[in-house]
C-alpha cells in the first residue's frame, strides 16, 4: 500500500484486496447467462410439454446440447464469483475464508462437471 | 483492518428502494446458486438417468412445495435479471440521480413480477 497519491492510500483494502478481473468476469458471465437463459425460457414456453420423451429429443439435438452446456457453463461460473463475493464479505478469518472458497471451488466444478456429463450423454445417445 | 471503521449494517439504515433492489440481488443470486443450479443438475441428471428418474424429479417439482420453488426460482430469475440489468446501467455511469435512481430500483422489482406472472401465465395457458 502506498501513501503518496489517493488511489494507493485506497487500493488493495477491500475485503478481497483485489477484483478488477472479477468484476468483468462477473459481467461477461452475467451477458452469458442473459442470452442463454432467454434461449431456455423460450425453448421451455415453446415446447408442447416438458416429458421425458419431449425433453430427452430436446436436448439430446446438436443447437439445444450446445446452447445448453454453455449454460451451465456461464451460470456456474456466474454462481462461483457470486458466492465468492459473499464469502468475502461475511467470513472474516484468513484460513476460514481459504477453506470455503476452496470448497465452493470444488462443489462448482463437480457440479458443472456432472451437468455437463449428462448433457453428452444424451447428445450422443448413451441414456 | 481491525482499526479501520466500519459500515452500519443493516438495522440502522432508513429503508429505501435502491436498498432493498441491492440486498434483493444477492438474496435472489444466492438462491439461484445454492437452490437452482441444484434442481438444474437434479432435472439434467433425471434425464440422463432414464424415466423412472425422471418420474420422481416430476412427481417432486409437481407437488405443491415442488411449484413453490419453482416459482420462487423463476420470480428470483427475473428479479436478479432486472436488478442486474439496473447494475449495467449504474456501471456506465447513469442512473445515479436520486429520483431516477428511486423511480429504477422500484421498476426493476416491479417489472420482475410482472415478467414472473406472465411466465407462468403462458405455461398454464397452453
Amino acid at each position: 500500500m502506498g501513501n503518496g497519491t489517493s488511489i494507493g492510500r485506497v487500493r488493495g483494502l477491500g475485503s478481497a484486496h483485489s477484483g478488477a478481473h472479477h468484476w468483468l468476469l462477473q459481467r461477461f458471465t452475467a451477458i452469458g447467462n442473459l442470452v442463454l437463459m432467454a434461449w431456455f425460457i423460450t425453448s421451455v414456453l415453446l415446447l408442447p410439454d416438458l416429458n421425458y420423451a419431449t425433453a430427452r429429443e430436446w436436448l439430446s439435438s446438436p443447437i439445444p446440447a450446445t446452447a445448453m452446456a454453455l449454460l451451465i457453463i456461464s451460470t456456474f461460473w456466474h454462481a462461483r464469483l457470486g458466492l465468492q463475493v459473499v464469502i468475502e464479505d461475511y467470513v472474516h478469518e484468513d484460513g476460514t475464508k481459504f477453506g470455503v472458497i476452496a470448497l465452493l471451488n470444488l462443489a462448482i466444478f463437480a457440479g458443472a462437471a456432472f451437468a455437463l456429463f449428462c448433457v453428452v450423454r444424451l447428445a450422443l445417445g448413451g441414456a | 483492518m481491525a482499526n479501520r471503521p466500519l459500515s452500519p449494517h443493516l438495522q440502522i439504515w432508513k429503508w429505501g428502494p435502491a436498498m432493498l433492489v441491492s440486498i434483493l440481488h444477492r438474496v435472489t443470486g444466492d438462491g439461484m446458486a445454492l437452490v437452482g443450479l441444484f434442481v438444474m443438475l437434479w432435472w439434467l441428471g433425471a434425464l440422463a438417468s432414464g424415466p423412472e428418474h425422471y418420474d420422481l424429479f416430476t412427481r417432486c417439482m409437481t407437488s405443491p412445495l415442488g411449484y413453490v420453488v419453482l416459482v420462487g426460482l423463476s420470480w428470483a430469475f427475473f428479479n436478479h435479471m432486472m436488478s442486474g440489468l439496473r447494475h449495467f446501467a449504474l456501471d456506465i455511469g447513469a442512473g445515479y440521480e436520486l429520483r431516477n435512481n428511486k423511480m429504477w430500483s422500484i421498476l426493476s422489482i416491479v417489472i420482475a413480477v410482472v415478467l414472473t406472472i406472465g411466465f407462468w401465465a403462458v405455461i398454464c395457458l397452453r
